[in-house]
């Protein structure tokens, strides 16, 4: 579920935009400082700290998205995974230097902690939470984009941006908007994964991997799919260490491999959007 | 167009190059250099700011330690944890800066890659971690102050009968050499004094945290006595601790035990109370009760702030530089390798740690090791001793086992 | 037709293409304390180099392509290690036979897709093999690595020098010298230009009847084998092989050197390695704990500022003098 809310943002940015943004998990990362950080000096509650990393993360890229990435976006490819991967070195100092490699971590409210009773099995209270909190993401972001007006746009744009224009659409504008959305659910899926995933400045390389793997397995630009993607590798992943420990993530990789081959654009994913 | 290329790097070059001939010329011939290799960026990059503080601690508590000899320290980046990275950094320290000794090494790959440069360019090599039990076999020139995965898992089975009362145990380990080293040194000690392994679980690379509730879920199912788990020290450690609260394995009557890596002192604090009536074996807590420790724990919480606190890194960090204060006294400044490794071995020294020593036949490090359990107390949890097993060998060479045969 | 005349120009051995093989001589007698490094640089180089046949040429953009160095690295390293098999120029052969074997395979079943798939796919199939190397750790040394390999002499007269680096500085040179040899060629002939056909305009191409897939996995394939000829210098040249050199950060890291220096441009790989390599190792000599950042900056610097990287700067620049010389 970490995986999903973290994965959704680098859907919408990657996806809607077309841009390779490598530098995603660094967003997360960030994020996830900056709610643990406002937690541990100025005693903020945990779901204010959610907002204040939401918020804190989306001015950030805002100015990030102005300066770095928007002459970029008619650029190759490989440029911009050259810039995001500039970025993702400068963060990683910057956060080393500033507030030191140790790992930061998050303390939880009490009625996040500890296990609950389903009735016909006890599970991770904090896992449950993670799971209800995906869910209304999920479904607030499905509405958002395919029923609103802005949503409307922004699909508009990302399939032809020159047609949107004409129509009177603000581009440049409606993109910093869904980078600033993108980057900022990012910061929330890395505040709330800090807790399972660990959190330190390594953070954008270290799961960088998964995070691409989830978005291509969905399809890049589909929500639900990112989200129904998250859940089958999280579950199959879950099991198959439960029964056979000793394949390691030798089966997430498999599993991508055959998923991939199989649907190269992912599972949900439309012809054409790739 | 390439030779301005070529040019640009070539004069790029030899402003670094300049610059650097510069330094080293600028040394006295009375001074000892000493190269440190430490992973500065990287995963390791915690471990190597620990490391480097128990060197300087060292320094300030002890200013007399090098008598009349200057001591001047190299640093380089061994970064990630690949072997060549840090191989070519030694292997710069010796042909470019001319280094009498070398030390650090955190990780195990590090210190196996540079051991052939260690013993051909014959520079001792004082190792601060690495584990890996068959290091100090790789080169003449190499001794270590650190531990082996066998010092902590051996002491920690024998315990786990004797003192603990178990008679099954799972196993769980990140799967990497140090974890099953852990898994293979618990297993000896174990089931040499009764016990009885019934499950082994590897739980993952050393990379990256995986979630722990799979594998800690099918550890709870076995239902064993005690459940060993060995992880690297760090964000591991905590999602251990994390998963073993939230599946509620204590209540279900299963102690969770391990070698110190997991109660690392750094990382105590953030463990929560799930970690109370946790039960390790290491040689070194920040709670040990001698004087020498406590000099180092306060100074240490007055020089990088009070929610710091030495761990055993730190130490292996601190005895390291004391270890070379001793060569450099003894040599008078003089460094010559195999004079400087006769005159470790046997050395004995006074550590914060307790009493050490460093084992003439395999040049590798004899201490105690101390069984705690962590209780709360004061508001914060604290490392309670309840045993201790002294003047404990690198069990891996005592035994002859696999690659430890010499 | 400008393009046509563009090609024929740039295919000529000009002079200037002999000093960089001058340069690199030169470096061996100017800095002999330097040459463990320069011999890393020089590895880069020929992985980088490997790298652009298939991404800068063939533009298939893939993030898996340590899978071929490790390949390689372990061939020579398990050789050596089990079976005593340590000359090193047939280990060579060995590793290049092996990882263009794995290239082969795995490109006739991944080059069916492209974009987000293919990256993910060599990048699984990266990860798969790097997972292998860790369960099969009994072969392989797993994360420890293979100690203390040591290798015959080159040809029967040049011992590795353990401390020095020298003689492994001039045959990693050599080796380069003689892929790089190979890859010109490739990419000059008939078959070169069919690859930068399928990468401008893949649609054309089919249309002309060109056998797109065919050409596209043989390049992958050859470039595998060079990637595993660079691995295999790696552990030759180290005496020391473990799971880092089937990493996401290797692969992910020469894919940047090669943005660096420019891809598609042969020359590019010697720029963005040197330019790469010696930016990070002067800055980490200076600043052990902050040498990232710099780094990084210099990449957002280069990426924002200069098309197709480090060798676009001076290409642009040439075209800036030749038209006002006009």
């Amino acid at each position: 579920m970490v995986l999903f809310i973290v994965s959704v943002g680098l859907s919408v940015t990657m996806g809607l935009m077309g841009f390779v943004n490598l530098a995603h998990g660094g967003f997360a990362m960030l994020g996830g400082y900056a709610i643990v950080l406002s937690m541990k000096h100025w005693g903020l509650p945990f779901p204010a700290a959610l907002a204040f990393g939401f918020f804190a993360v989306a001015a950030v890229s805002v100015v990030l998205e102005r300066l770095l990435y928007a002459p970029l976006y008619r650029a190759t490819e490989l440029d911009q995974v050259l810039l995001t991967i500039g970025l993702v070195f400068t963060m990683i100092a910057t956060l080393t230097l500033s507030v030191g490699p140790e790992t930061q971590t998050v303390e939880l409210p009490e009625w996040l902690r500890g296990q609950t009773d389903l009735g016909f099995i006890e599970y991770r209270t904090y896992s449950l939470a993670l799971i209800v909190a995906g869910t209304a993401l999920m479904i607030a972001l499905w509405f958002g984009f395919e029923r609103t007006r802005i949503g409307a746009r922004i699909r508009a744009a990302v399939d032809n941006r020159r047609m949107a224009q004409s129509m009177g659409v603000d581009v440049g504008r409606l993109f910093t908007l869904t980078f600033a959305l993108g980057s900022g659910l990012a910061a929330i899926g890395g505040g709330l994964g800090a807790e399972i995933l660990g959190l330190d400045p390594q953070y954008p390389f270290r799961y960088l991997a998964y995070f691409l793997i989830v978005v291509a397995v969905g399809g890049l630009g589909r929500i639900s799919g990112v989200f129904f993607a998250a859940i089958l590798i999280g579950v199959l992943d879950f099991v198959l260490k439960i029964y056979f420990p000793k394949g390691g993530t030798l089966f997430i990789y498999a599993l991508t491999l055959i998923l991939l081959l199989a649907r190269p654009h992912g599972l949900f994913g439309k012809k054409g959007t790739s | 167009m390439n030779t301005k290329i070529w040019n640009r790097a070539n004069a790029l070059a030899a402003v670094a190059f300049a610059a650097c001939s510069l330094i080293s010329a600028g040394a006295i011939a009375q001074t000892v250099k000493l190269g440190v290799v430490l992973p500065y960026t990287g995963v390791g990059a915690e471990f190597g700011q620990q490391v480097d503080r128990g060197m300087q601690m060292f320094m300030k508590l002890n200013p007399a330690a090098f008598g009349p000899y200057k001591i001047e320290i190299i640093k380089r980046d061994s970064k990630n944890p690949s072997g060549a990275e840090a191989k070519v950094a030694v292997q710069e320290l010796v042909a470019q800066e001319k280094v009498d000794l070398l030390t650090g090494f955190i990780y195990s790959p590090d210190a196996i890659a540079s051991a052939s440069l260690a013993t051909e360019a014959k520079r001792p090599m004082v190792i601060m971690n690495a584990g890996t039990a068959w290091i100090t076999t790789l080169s003449p020139m190499i001794s270590r102050v650190s531990f082996s995965m066998w010092h902590a898992g051996h002491a920690m089975g024998e315990a786990a009968v004797k003192i603990v009362k178990a008679k099954t145990a799972v196993v769980g380990y990140t799967d990497f050499p140090p974890g099953k080293d852990s898994l293979d040194a618990f297993k000896r000690g174990f089931e040499a004094n009764g016990g009885k392994v019934i499950d082994e679980i590897p739980m993952g690379g050393p990379g990256q945290v995986p979630d722990f509730t799979p594998f800690f879920q099918r550890a709870k199912d076995k239902k064993p006595d005690v459940f060993f788990v060995f992880v690297p020290a760090g964000d591991h450690a905590i999602g251990v601790m994390k998963t073993y609260g939230a599946l509620g394995m204590r209540a279900a009557g299963i102690k969770l035990i391990g070698p110190g890596d997991i109660t690392q002192d750094i990382k105590l604090q953030a463990m929560g109370d799930n970690a109370v009536g946790l039960i390790t074996m290491h040689h070194y807590n920040a709670d040990l009760a001698n004087p020498v420790n406590k000099r180092l724990v306060e100074a240490w919480k007055k020089e990088y702030g009070p929610a710091s606190t030495p761990d055993f890194m730190g130490v292996q960090g601190y005895d390291g530089m004391a270890a070379i204060a001793h060569v450099v006294t003894t040599l008078k400044g003089k460094i010559d390798p195999d004079a400087a490794i006769n005159a470790l071995r046997g050395w004995k020294y006074d550590s914060p740690r307790g009493p050490i020593s460093i084992d003439p036949r395999t040049r590798d490090i004899v201490m105690n090791e101390y069984l705690s359990e962590i209780v709360k107390k004061d508001g914060r949890l604290y490392q309670k001793n309840i045993g201790v097993i002294t003047a404990v060998k690198d069990m891996c060479k005592e035994l002859g086992e696999g690659r430890c045969k010499q | 037709m400008i393009a046509a005349t563009e090609l024929a120009r740039r295919h000529r051995l000009r002079w200037w293409e002999a000093l960089p093989w001058i340069a690199s001589l030169a470096c061996f007698f100017a800095f002999p304390n330097y040459l463990a490094f320069g011999t890393q640089v020089l590895i880069t180089i020929l992985f980088a180099l490997s790298l652009d046949l298939v991404l800068g040429y063939a533009g298939i953009v893939t993030l898996g392509h340590a899978a071929f160095f490790g390949a390689g690295a372990y061939t020579v390293g398990m050789m050596a290690m089990h079976w005593g098999w340590n000359e090193p120029i047939s280990g060579l052969i060995a590793a290049a036979l092996v990882a263009g074997a794995i290239g082969l395979a795995s490109g006739l079943v991944l080059l069916r897709t492209h974009g987000l798939a293919l990256l993910m796919l060599t990048l699984c199939t990266m990860a798969l093999l790097e997972q292998a190397a860790n369960m099969g750790a009994a072969w392989t040394g797993g994360f420890d690595g293979m100690p203390g390999l040591s290798f015959s002499k080159i040809l029967g007269l040049f011992g590795f020098d353990v401390l020095y680096y020298r003689s492994q500085y001039l045959y990693a040179l050599a080796v380069l010298f003689a892929c790089f040899a190979i890859v010109r060629t490739l990419v000059y002939s008939s078959f070169g230009q069919s690859l930068t056909g399928i990468r401008e305009n893949l649609l054309r191409m089919h249309a002309v009847g060109a056998p797109v897939r065919v050409r596209q996995v043989l390049a992958y394939t050859v470039s595998a084998a060079l990637a595993g000829v660079a691995g295999a210098l790696f552990t030759q040249a180290n005496g020391y092989v473990n799971l880092a050199v089937l990493s996401l950060e290797r692969s992910a890291g020469v894919m940047i050197v090669l943005i660096l220096g420019g891809y598609g441009r042969l020359y590019g790989a010697f720029v963005g390695a040197i330019a790469y390599m010696l930016l990070e190792h002067v800055l980490a000599k200076a600043y052990p704990t902050a040498w990232q950042l710099g780094l990084g900056i210099t990449l957002i610097v280069v990426a924002l500022f200069a098309r197709n990287g480090v060798i676009g700067i001076f290409d642009s620049l040439r075209r800036r003098i030749e038209r006002s010389a006009r």
